[in-house]
């Protein structure tokens, strides 16, 4: 089976979740052409030569300089309709997504979003995707041509770079439309590892705010001071978090508490994460969070409560106050690393 | 102005799902408005204008959430033949939809749906419309015919300008959506909510490009959890490291 699979990027830079999807694209089989769109990136060709690409279709325009979905769509639409296409992969960022949807419109197919197993039954790809957040999965297949599929990043595995590999490039012409909309600038996020593709997340809850060896500055409410107590938990927690090169991570409570930003909820409406390593600090594990970071290899939990539900998931679990373990597993954790 | 907000029911958050030969099951949990949805309909309310919430399926609560809130009007699309419908064919209903509404500026969903988490119907049915898609914005400025929103993107803010009618989708950072006022609530649920099927829209059913085989639980995972206890926080930290050490993940 012919297939393609789209290397997604933020300003030349590919997302590892690109690379997965080149070696699940190769345990399925057959012929892999990594497509690679948008304005000096041929580096990326190169790239996804070295992660087991047989082919790349390089398309650059400087009219793809920033993505901007429609135009990104309206390319890779024309690229596909020019050949006899079994099988085009994404993986699953907001880009992947929006643009394998676009691309599924125009090409009158369908798109299964978020796969985490595919499995083949003769041409038809049989692909597993959780629902509800990882409550259930749901076995489901594409009856339109081509199957467009988008893949969870950190649910295949990402091929071992092979220098020195390199095949042909062809260049595509590139065709967009009339432009919808355009982009007028980032602010970047500051810093530190992503949920997304983090091997390791350490978390905070409503637990962060309990550290009773702390007094809050003189003149604030008790709302703030419960903010300020919480903030110096997740500074104990970003420590830890640094010493382990992991992202940081927060239950619902603590967000909607105002204790740490919403682009660090993981949970049913957060982010849904699956790393290698979490570890839960004064989090209670209400259901919404533990759809969230279920599929965990690995989970630590660290609770006051020797009840909490949390525990019930974890494989190591410490009752006890954060602010007292927390610290002291950043400086045993330094001592083991070397750092 | 016109402004459309599309909405979904779904189970609340807090059930607990089953698969029972092969379909999702929630017990009594109650069936609520998708939660990325009230985003939406702030958002929409905040932009003001007429704003005219549409469902497709479900039992009309969602709806009336949505009246309560403060839209001006809503409307269920409902068909024997949307069982089992796929995104595409969800994206082309909904834009038939809000083409018959007419004139509409903007749309607006949720960020995704929390059953099926495809979070792609928004900019499908952009697609299908023809209009820009401005998803994942935490913050809108309409200006006469063109509207700036800032997308909450992996790497962090992208700020998008584009001409109206767009579609947009909302995430958490936009801001807490109100809760239904008591008058609200009142008027809710003494509305008549129009129902409209495919020949009202003027559609053929479309034609099924996903198929779903099967819904299944996930395979339960055997973890026993082991207790660090005993001594002090350094050496309990100790023995903890000790074991993450072993598994050899680091």
């Amino acid at each position: 089976m012919k297939t393609w699979v789209y290397i997604d990027h933020f300003k030349g830079e590919a997302v590892a979740a690109s690379w997965e999807a080149i070696g699940a694209a190769k345990a399925l089989g057959g012929d892999v052409t990594a497509v690679v769109l948008g304005a000096g990136v041929e580096n990326l060709a190169n790239a996804a030569f070295e992660y087991g690409a047989d082919e790349v279709l390089l398309g650059e325009n400087p009219a793809l300089e920033d993505f901007r979905v429609e135009n990104y769509a309206t390319a890779l639409s024309a690229l596909v309709s020019d050949v006899d296409l079994g099988l085009l992969l994404f993986p699953t960022t907001s880009r992947g997504r929006e643009l394998a949807g676009m691309v599924a419109i125009d090409l009158n197919t369908g798109v299964l979003v978020d796969v985490v197993a595919m499995e083949l039954d003769g041409e038809k790809v049989v692909a597993t995707r959780p629902i509800y957040a990882g409550k259930l999965l749901q076995k489901t297949v594409c009856n339109g041509v081509p199957q467009i599929i988008t893949l969870r990043g950190r649910a295949f595995a990402k091929p071992e770079a092979e220098a020195g590999h390199s095949g042909t490039i062809t260049q595509a012409e590139i065709t967009v439309g009339d432009e919808k909309s355009t982009v007028e600038g980032y602010a970047e996020a500051g810093g530190g590892v992503s949920l997304n593709d983090a091997a390791v997340i350490v978390s905070g809850g409503r637990g962060t705010s309990n550290n009773p060896n702390l007094t809050a500055p003189d003149g604030m409410s008790d709302e703030e001071a419960e903010v300020w107590r919480a903030q110096q938990g997740f500074v104990m927690i970003g420590d830890l978090a640094k010493t382990l090169g992991a992202a940081v991570g927060a239950s619902r409570a603590a967000v909607d508490a105002n204790y740490i930003p919403y682009a660090n909820q993981v949970g049913q409406t957060g982010k849904v994460v699956s790393p290698d390593l979490y570890i839960a600090n004064g989090i209670s594990g209400a259901i919404q969070h533990i759809a969230g970071m279920r599929n965990s290899k690995v989970i630590v939990a660290i609770n006051k409560d020797a009840d909490a539900p949390i525990f019930k998931r974890a494989r190591y679990g410490v009752v006890g106050d954060m602010h007292e373990i927390v610290p002291a597993l950043n400086e045993a954790m330094k001592a083991k690393l070397g750092k | 102005m016109k402004i459309v907000v599309c909405i979904k029911e779904v189970p609340d958050t807090a059930a607990a799902l089953v698969a029972e030969d092969g379909q999702a099951t929630w017990g009594d949990a109650p069936l609520v408005i998708n939660p990325w949805d009230e985003y939406a309909v702030e958002a929409a309310l905040n932009v003001g204008g007429d704003v005219t919430a549409i469902s497709m399926g479900g039992d009309k609560t969602a709806l009336k959430h949505a009246l309560a809130m403060g839209c001006k009007e809503s409307i269920l699309v409902s068909d024997d033949a949307l069982a089992n419908i796929d995104t595409q064919g969800t994206a082309k209903v909904l834009a038939a939809a809000i083409q018959k509404v007419g004139d509409v500026s903007m749309t607006f969903f949720g960020k995704q749906a929390i059953d099926g988490d495809a979070g792609i119907t928004p900019a499908q049915t952009a697609r299908v419309l023809g209009w820009p898609a401005l998803t994942l914005a935490a913050s809108i400025e309409v200006d006469g015919d063109n509207i700036k929103v800032e997308r909450s993107i992996e790497e962090g803010m992208q700020s998008v300008n584009a001409a109206l009618p767009a579609v947009l989708s909302l995430v958490k950072e936009y801001g807490e959506p109100r809760y239904p006022s008591f008058m609200g609530i009142r008027k809710a649920s003494r509305a008549e909510i129009p129902e409209w099927d495919l020949a009202e829209l003027g559609i053929e059913t479309p034609t099924p490009l996903v198929e779903y085989t099967d819904t299944l639980n996930p395979p339960t995972r055997d973890v026993s959890v082991e207790m660090i206890e005993g001594g002090s926080p350094a050496e309990i930290a100790e023995a903890l490291a000790e074991r993450i050490m072993a598994e050899k993940i680091l």
